[in-house]
């Protein structure tokens, strides 16, 4: 009605709303307390620019970031049949899934792609730990079957990140029954002296590490990964002693052994290229040589990171 | 010493009873309990098949784990011939958890690898309970290689709660070692046939059940976790086992019907710890049975075969 309704206060509220920073902006590294800015954080692929932590990363993400100008075409993964015990705990397995699904906006929890990675073809496959803890179940071994046998009739290596609480409960038998299962994929390659490359990161553990994601030629892991068979409070449990410190982590398996490589993620498509090259006995990789990043028409996805990470190799 | 579960105690009444009036007539020569205690002997014996005609799942899982169960050795010391035990994994120890060798079944030398629970306080601490470590599935890789190179047909018995859960295990590299185990069992050419005798504990089973046939006592068990583990996880609360063990279809008879195992081997009635003999001599004739079907077979077909089976499982649910 009159000039401070009408004015004032509308002013006064936008200054103040303007000041509110909407959250999903920021991003707090849970390791060092860093506040990160989203876009400063997607640039560096989820890894804190602070501290260095290795934050979960999508495999969409991650393949937007590996292949040339992020230009990759899924491979089609044969559908299992849903819910085969007809599990039920405190929730139907049919809900969980449609719940995860509707958080990732991903069909399940892995996914599997072909394309040119510094002009190397490759396929890729890709676990996704928001989804259901990553878990194996039927679809996640029908994923690594099929991008096996993509593989084998494309003559390309194959570089498989895995990400997982380990197999999938609400499957039972069935999930238990991927270890096999993916292990004929890996065996595949093998036969076919194809390079198969296995990045672990965090978490991994269970029956996917009991199975394909130990099986590489060359195992690679992100820093400071959680990667084991049991799991740290299980142990504890049963040999009722405090476990060292970084027990389990990634540099702790290379200290041990059972890593080739541990390699922060923003170098990690530099370095698989070099290794896959050599074992595809192809020519190094030369920077120069990369035609310029295009507005992609072939691409699945207007990738809009992509034109950035074109260059790399 | 009979040891009762938990939902046969009714059963350990009756026969606690029958017990008394026999050593009461035996100190007191007048009393004729005879007729009394045959009446009682029959009802034991009437619930005892009552109880075991349909065992949910759950009580399934406590007779998997019955302590008087034949156990590997058992198996091996009754059914084999000439069995030369064979240690070690010829890079750190040997794994008493995992017994393994050659022997001759009906004659036919044969590689029998098993997981041993022991038998007692000494020998269950010596077995490490049945739990592996990578040692042991080591040692169970360096023997199927043996029986491939020598044309050995392999046999093995499982019964672990899983794959030990230990910090040394972990180091050195418990899930490199059953993913391996898993891997040799594919790539062998040479019959591979297995039977879950007791427990079959998650990756720890796999790794040496990963076979051309797959056969199970009929109260034994297979899961992907243990009933009290799933239901800590997905029902916050341990004590939830049954449902758990409800839900997770992990009994021969679900897993005949998913097409993970082949053929269900029959129990005495009150199960294999009630009857010992019988359930060794069923399980030795349903080796004999399994191994002369794969008999004769190409190595390369074996070996396809095998991956096939993998590879369409699961394809049906439990329609298959």
């Amino acid at each position: 009605m009159n000039w401070i309704s009408n004015y004032v206060r509308p002013k006064i509220n936008s200054l103040f709303s303007r000041r509110e920073v909407p959250e999903n902006l920021w991003t707090k590294c849970p390791e060092c307390g860093t506040m990160l800015f989203h876009r400063e954080l997607s640039d560096n692929l989820n890894v804190c620019t602070n501290c260095d932590h290795h934050m979960a990363i999508t495999p969409r993400e991650r393949f937007n970031a590996l292949f040339d100008s992020g230009i990759f075409t899924e491979v089609k993964i044969p559908e299992p049949i849903a819910d085969p015990l007809h599990f039920r705990d405190q929730k139907k397995y049919p809900d969980r899934l449609k719940a995860a699904q509707k958080a990732t906006g991903e069909k399940e929890a892995m996914l599997v792609a072909e394309g040119e990675m510094g002009r190397t073809p490759i396929v890729a496959a890709a676990q996704d730990f928001s989804f259901m803890g990553g878990s194996m179940g039927m679809y996640v071994g029908n994923a690594i079957i099929a991008a096996a046998e993509r593989a084998v009739k494309l003559k390309r290596p194959l570089v498989l990140f895995s990400a997982a609480g380990g197999a999938r409960m609400q499957e039972g038998i069935l999930s238990l029954m991927q270890m096999p299962r993916t292990t004929v994929a890996v065996q595949m390659l093998r036969e076919a002296n194809l390079p198969y490359i296995v990045v672990l990161t965090h978490p991994t553990t269970g029956g996917v590490t009991a199975s394909y994601a130990m099986l590489g030629d060359v195992q690679i892991a992100e820093p400071n990964a959680l990667i084991c068979f049991a799991g740290p409070r299980v142990i504890e449990q049963t040999i009722r002693e405090k476990l060292p410190e970084g027990f389990q982590r990634a540099e702790y398996l290379l200290d041990h052994g059972m890593l080739d490589r541990v390699t922060h993620r923003m170098k990690m498509r530099d370095e698989l290229i070099t290794i896959l090259r050599m074992l595809m006995r192809l020519p190094p990789p030369v920077a120069g040589d990369l035609p310029a990043p295009e507005k992609a028409e072939t691409a699945e996805k207007p990738a809009e990171a992509a034109p950035a990470k074109g260059k790399k190799a | 010493m009979t040891t009762y579960l938990e939902f046969e105690k009714p059963l350990a009444e009756i026969e606690g009873k029958a017990e008394e009036l026999r050593a009461l007539a035996r100190k007191n020569e007048e009393m004729d309990v005879e007729k009394e205690a045959a009446a009682l002997d029959k009802k034991a014996a009437d619930l005892l098949r009552d109880l075991y005609k349909d065992l949910s799942p759950w009580r399934k899982c406590q007779v998997a784990r019955h302590p008087d169960r034949p156990h590997c050795k058992d198996y091996i010391d009754a059914l084999f011939t000439e069995f030369t035990p064979l240690a070690g994994d010829r890079n750190f120890a040997d794994d008493h958890a995992v017994m393994g060798g050659i022997a001759r079944l009906n004659d036919e030398p044969v590689v029998v690898i098993g997981h041993e629970k022991g038998h007692d306080t000494n020998s269950r601490i010596r077995h490490n309970f049945g739990m592996a470590r990578p040692e042991g599935y080591r040692k169970a890789i360096r023997l199927m290689d043996m029986a491939d190179r020598f044309g050995l047909p392999v046999v093995t018995l499982i019964d672990t709660p899983g794959a030990y859960p230990g910090k040394g295990a972990e180091e050195r590299g418990q899930s490199e070692a059953i993913a391996r185990s898993t891997q040799k069992c594919l790539t062998i050419g040479v019959p591979l046939i297995s039977v879950i005798v007791g427990e079959g504990g998650s990756g720890g089973a796999v790794a040496f059940a990963t076979a051309d046939r797959v056969a199970m006592l009929e109260h034994s068990v297979y899961s992907v976790i243990s009933p009290e583990g799933c239901a800590s996880i997905l029902w916050k609360d341990a004590e939830k086992m049954r449902e758990a063990a409800e839900a997770l279809r992990l009994t021969a008879q679900d897993l005949r019907k998913l097409g993970v195992i082949d053929r269900i081997i029959k129990e005495p009635t009150g199960g294999a710890q009630r009857g010992r003999d019988a359930a060794i001599a069923a399980v030795g004739s349903e080796i004999a049975l399994m191994l002369a079907e794969m008999s004769g077979r190409k190595s390369s077909d074996l070996v396809k075969e095998r991956r096939r089976r993998y590879l369409d499982l699961g394809n049906k649910g439990l329609a298959a």
